[in-house]
């Protein structure tokens, strides 16, 4: 892998200037994301942040070939874009000859765990080579903080208010690694960006295997977690040390945890500081909290069941 | 959302009147997909259903496809059913559109119009409900925030009256009328309640003893006949729509007919635009006036069914009318209401010279000076009677 030193004398492939907001998780993912390509990338990304931030006519951030078509498609457009060079090669017909192209789809979570679950696993189980990558920040965000099943217990969004007789959202987060795991496919992965270089070494790997990968990567929202935007990575390590986001992979089917924190952080230390979980702080929500608590204890449990296991 | 009333006022924004409307219907299932510019409509809800306000079950689907296909699930079991969206949102529902009406169920979406994709754009055209016209919706498209809550309530009517037992879609302007602050008229929740009433579907699958099946395979023996019955529907529902606006104006004192004409009658030359520019349309109208320009503006409320006779009496003594289409058939032959509308007037004897003219498109702004240009070339097409450009793109 790469050394940090490395890594930063590389081009930018996602240039500044962008509109995403500071704090913002996606755009050190993005970045890191492409360089561990090592080669040419198209890209392809879902409607969303990253879409919208990156691309207001006239400018563009992407030092790649890049294309948005919509929101619940990306799998679908990247996947034929492959096809598409598959074919072409074969014919010779690849502008400037023959390329090893790696090719990308990002989403974010609601673009990815519901929208566009369905052009997900299709193009899945059809084992194109690619990777596509969702950015998790646990909402849709560029609307506004609308819930989507990948959004926390109890969260307080615009459409899972905390309101007078209903504390946010009432449903746990859908476990999109898992699902994707289950169609069987060479790796999948989850990551963070506090953890530079788990990130990068997954990316690599995943960029490298033949056949179709996936990364989910927590993405740290100021705007969507009531949180400062200077704090963004440590709230995404807390995430990770808390056990609510475990950093693990599934390679071949055996499942590897990447990294045990030494000493499980309490859950309310990473609710306490994000306004979307203000309400659970309440003294009269400490069932709720508890029952969080609870459920992160049972994942974590039912991982390291797993660890080292094939799956 | 707690709203702050004076003697029944309210400064409100479009969504913010249409999630009030919502909240005083208190129907019994919304789905909720976000998209802009009419997310704040399901936001505001979702506030309601959280704090109580009302007894809606508000499911967040994954897709606005599962919005659509929640609604004709929960109006199939005989639930009155809401939605609203925009754009690629209305677009994506587009199968679901044709099953709703085809099963004759009286859903209400509000669609806050803004332009489709590619490329990418969040701002007001009305491409999005234009390109579902064809769908069996009946269409009403509103130019301000006071009308666009009235006939939120007067839709739920309109689709559920027994003769017409068919969707319908209330049209907005995307930021323009859903983001702008409006001071409006707002009625108590138990005049809302008393004027829709309590809805009782005759047929739903929740009736046991009576199994119905919905969405039967229809070969060629069948298929048309549905159709005709649908297309009868859809054409008597204009009656309902009108029996609809007249109670409401008997209760509530706001007169809603099936187009408003601005300084029409004695008018020479017109032009035909919907919802909030024709308020743009109108300033430019009182400034020629002034002038001594006989133009007037006719603004259309229903789209669907079309009022043809209605729209060909109202035109057909002018001399030269520009049709203002917020969106294009990409027919090479003009927007969809100008289409419509200069076939209405073919069998008028002195038919009006009728031309197109493609505005706004993607939230481009339509000023006051645009207007009076098209009625400057409307004025020339009157003197000569000579058409020079049949059809074309302005504000570009
Ligand atoms: C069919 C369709 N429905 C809705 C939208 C509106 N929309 C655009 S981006 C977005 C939210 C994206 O959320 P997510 O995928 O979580 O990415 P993020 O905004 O957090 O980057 C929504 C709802 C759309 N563009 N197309």
């Amino acid at each position: 892998m790469a050394t940090l030193k490395e890594l930063s004398k590389q081009n930018e492939l996602l240039t500044g200037g962008h509109r995403l907001c500071s704090g913002c998780g996606i755009p050190p993912i993005v970045r890191l994301v492409l360089r561990a390509a090592g080669g040419p990338v198209v890209a392809t990304t879902a409607t969303g942040c990253l879409e919208v931030g990156t691309t207001i006519y006239p400018y563009t951030a992407w030092r790649i070939p890049w294309i948005h078509s919509a929101f619940e498609n990306a799998a679908a457009t990247l996947s034929r874009i492959e096809t598409a060079y598959r074919a072409l090669t074969q014919k010779g017909k690849l502008p400037g000859g023959d390329k090893d192209i790696k090719f990308i789809a990002f989403g974010g979570d609601g673009g990815t765990y519901d929208i566009g679950l369905q052009a997900l696993s299709g193009a899945l189980e059809r084992g194109h080579n690619f990777l596509y990558l969702c950015y998790d920040n646990g909402a849709y965000m560029n609307t506004g903080i609308q819930r989507s099943s990948a959004t926390p217990f109890f969260s307080n969004t615009t459409t899972s208010p905390a309101g007078e007789v209903i504390p946010g959202k009432q449903e746990w987060r859908k476990d999109l690694t898992r699902i994707v795991a289950a169609h069987n496919i060479p790796y999948a992965a989850q990551a963070s960006p506090h953890n530079w270089a788990d990130l990068s070494r997954k990316a690599e790997k995943a960029l490298r295997i033949q056949g179709p990968t996936f990364m989910n990567v927590m993405s740290p929202c100021p705007l969507g977690w009531y949180t400062k935007p200077e704090d963004s990575i440590k709230w995404a390590k807390l995430s990770v040390d808390t056990c609510y986001w475990p950093l693990y992979e599934i390679e071949d089917g055996i499942l590897k945890i990447t990294y045990k924190p030494k000493e499980k952080k309490p859950l309310e230390e990473w609710l306490k500081p994000q306004g979307r979980f203000k309400h659970l702080l309440k003294p009269e929500n400490r069932n709720l909290l508890d029952k969080f608590q609870a459920r992160v204890d049972l994942e974590w449990q039912r991982l390291l069941d797993l660890d080292g296991k094939r799956i | 959302m707690a709203i702050t009333m004076t003697k029944g006022q309210a400064g409100l924004t479009g969504n913010s009147a249409i999630a009030y409307a919502m909240k005083q219907i208190n129907p019994d299932v919304c789905p909720a997909y976000p998209i802009t510019p009419s997310t704040a409509v399901i936001e505001e809800f979702a506030s309601y259903v959280a704090d109580g306000a009302v007894t809606t079950e508000l499911i967040t689907v994954e897709s606005e496809h599962s919005a659509m296909s929640a609604c004709i699930g929960a109006a199939a079991a005989g639930a009155r059913v809401m939605t609203a969206t925009s754009s690629q949102g209305l677009a994506l529902m587009w199968e679901m559109l044709y099953i709703a009406s085809g099963m004759r169920l009286p859903i209400i979406l509000t669609d806050v119009n803004r332009a489709l994709s590619a490329p990418i754009n969040i701002h007001c055209d009305h491409s999005d409900s234009m390109g579902a016209r064809d769908s069996g919706w009946i269409q009403l498209y509103s130019e301000t925030v006071q009308e666009a809550y009235d006939k939120l309530i007067q839709a739920v009517r309109i689709a559920e009256d027994e003769t017409v037992q068919l969707p319908v879609m209330v049209c907005l302007d995307g930021f323009i009328t859903s983001h702008a602050i409006e001071n409006i008229t707002l009625l108590s929740d138990e005049e809302v309640q008393g004027f829709v009433g309590e809805y009782n579907a005759k047929t739903t699958l929740l009736d046991i003893d009576h199994p119905v099946t919905m969405g039967a395979m229809s070969l060629p023996e069948n298929y048309i006949d549905f159709k005709f019955q649908q297309s009868q529907a859809m054409a008597r529902s204009k009656d309902a729509v009108l029996k609809v606006a007249g109670d409401f104006e008997k209760r509530f004192g706001r007169k809603y007919g099936l187009f408003e004409g601005y300084r029409l009658e004695d008018a020479e030359i017109a032009i035909v635009i919907l919802n909030s520019a024709a308020g743009t349309t109108k300033v430019a109208v009182d400034e020629l006036r002034k002038k001594g320009l006989k133009a007037g503006v006719l603004r259309p409320r229903l789209f669907r069914p079309f009022p043809v006779k209605e729209l060909a009496e109202a035109l057909k003594d002018k001399k030269a009318v520009a049709v203002l289409d917020r969106a294009d058939s990409m027919n090479g032959f003009g927007g969809p209401v100008f289409n419509e509308l200069r076939s209405a007037l073919y069998d008028v004897p002195k038919r009006p010279k009728v031309v197109s003219r493609i505005y706004g498109l993607g939230g481009r702004d339509y000023k006051v000076k645009d207007a009076i240009a098209v009625f400057e070339e409307l004025r020339t097409i009157a003197d000569t009677g000579m058409v020079d450009t049949l059809q074309k793109y302005i504000t570009i």
